[in-house]
């Protein structure tokens, strides 16, 4: 038997007795990120392809919604700091080791690219809109040449922004959950699924539809795969790594993620998009809404387990 | 200059004098310390074991808190004393997440706070508040590369350990068994 307590009586707010230094902010701006890199991805990758008309809705229609989540996502960061006058602090320095200052840097680029990306199909929503000022119209048609080039640039910072969302958190060693390279490229699937999904909504062709099914169905089969390797891994770790999983396997998190995370954002969804290829009925609303929720509590539980999980000494 | 404690965990006797005077000597706001006691038991009755042992930050040589800190406010000083530059900090909490110890916590103003090894005394050429006012002088401070130093005699005559090494953090507070 082997008791350890710290009897001077150590309870510093959010450290004791475990960690809660983040709330709900983190979660909610990884996702807000990653669903944002997820539109800009497939906006940029079907303008690369030069399928421009052939999926309106990808690259024209979806995009107007990344400038105001990554505005949101941002807030959520700054109510999430304690010190709060000091954020721009944040941009004196590149730190290269530090995953948070490689995510303010590129929010700092992605957000002014992403409402450009929006001006240049404002006419999507309004048909009549004329810039007010040469200068801009002379902008806009010089953008609007180089868009290819424009959408190679949208397409790196994307792929940056999906991953850092989870690489911010497997750097951390000292939470055993979170200290895994899987977590970058599950969080990059998720937002990437994410983002897809709500395509869908915004897509105005049956075509444009079934297309961006399929991909979301193939994105959740790599997620799942992600989430067994993940689970494997840890599994074959050190003991700190075993208990971090054991609280998704029989711990308090494992109602929370396999119903939430895995029946219902990814298994349910990924059922009725089949329905949907083959030509069964679904409102389209139900497998979208599904996938995002599972998106959402995916970084929930993450962040929330994840402090739980700590090195015993 | 490599700064480092020793603290031997056979003289301490658990009675937190290290922490109140930590707590005082720093201002440390009330609920919050720097420094903790810990008590390990081990074995079943009446095979036991007791380890005291005086906890703080460990001024990792591998810190963590100062790779992932995104203004460079958790940097390190001179002789290797992890230090967070007050009006640097912007309270994102990253650093009290990397920590395996949990010795950083967020100071009701804002900032994150944490131990400094007294590094304003040190530059006085005093100890740290926790090794001054030990009443049974178990902890040793002082420089690891000068031989003759207090900590690296005490280190190279008795059997030693770090807290958690396996997190590859290289501690530099070693605990005398």
């Amino acid at each position: 038997m082997r008791e350890e307590i710290i009897t001077s009586g150590r309870l510093n707010p959010h450290i004791d007795p475990y960690l809660e230094i983040w709330h709900w902010q983190i979660p909610l701006y990884l996702f807000l990120g990653g669903l944002a890199a997820g539109i800009l991805f497939f906006a940029a990758l079907y303008t690369i392809l030069g399928k421009e008309d052939k999926y309106p809705g990808a690259v024209r229609r979806a995009p107007i919604i990344v400038p105001f989540l990554l505005v949101l996502g941002l807030f959520a960061l700054f109510l999430d700091l304690k010190h709060k006058l000091f954020f721009w602090q944040l941009y004196t320095t590149v730190r290269l080791q530090s995953p948070m200052s490689w995510g303010a840097w590129t929010l700092m680029a992605i957000t002014p690219l992403s409402m450009v990306w929006v001006a240049l199909h404002i006419r999507e929503y309004f048909p009549k809109w004329d810039w007010k000022y040469d200068i801009l119209k002379e902008i806009e048609a010089f953008l609007v040449k180089y868009k290819y080039y424009l959408a190679w640039i949208i397409i790196v910072y994307a792929v940056i922004l999906g991953i850092y969302t989870g690489i911010l958190l497997s750097a951390f060693n000292a939470r055993p959950l979170w200290n895994t390279s899987i977590l970058g490229p599950l969080f990059l699937t998720s937002g990437l699924s994410a983002g897809a999904a709500t395509i869908i909504l915004f897509a105005k062709s049956e075509k444009e539809r079934i297309l961006f099914a399929k991909i979301d169905l193939l994105l959740i089969v790599i997620e799942l795969f992600l989430i067994i390797h993940l689970f494997m891994g840890f599994l074959a770790s050190t003991s700190v790594q075993i208990d971090a999983a054991n609280l998704f396997l029989g711990g308090q998190y494992t109602a929370p993620f396999w119903i939430f995370v895995v029946v219902l954002g990814m298994v349910v969804p990924a059922i009725l998009e089949i329905m949907e290829l083959k030509h069964i009925k679904v409102p389209v609303i139900i497998p979208v809404v599904l996938v995002l929720f599972g998106s959402v509590m995916l970084r929930f539980i993450i962040v929330f387990a994840g402090q739980m999980s700590r090195w015993l000494y | 200059m490599r700064y480092a404690m020793a603290i031997d965990t056979k003289k301490c006797v658990g009675c937190a004098d290290c922490v109140v005077a930590c707590q005082t000597e720093n201002n440390v706001p009330i609920g919050y310390c720097r420094d903790w006691i810990v008590e390990v038991t081990d074995g079943t009755y009446p095979q036991l074991e007791i380890e005291l042992r005086s906890e703080r930050c460990n001024h990792c040589d591998n810190s963590p808190c100062v790779r992932c800190c995104p203004t460079g406010a958790s940097h390190y000083e001179k002789g290797g004393i992890v230090v967070v530059t007050h009006h640097k900090c912007i309270g994102c909490g990253a650093c009290i997440a990397s920590c395996p110890y949990d010795a950083r916590f967020s100071h009701p103003d804002g900032y994150v706070d944490k131990c400094t090894f007294c590094i304003h005394r040190i530059e006085k050429g005093e100890n740290p508040a926790c090794v001054a006012v030990c009443p049974t002088k178990c902890m040793y401070f002082g420089d690891l590369e000068n031989p003759n130093s207090e900590v690296s005699l005490i280190l190279k005559k008795r059997k030693h350990k770090t807290l958690i090494p396996e997190a590859g953090t290289k501690p530099q507070v070693y605990y005398l068994i």
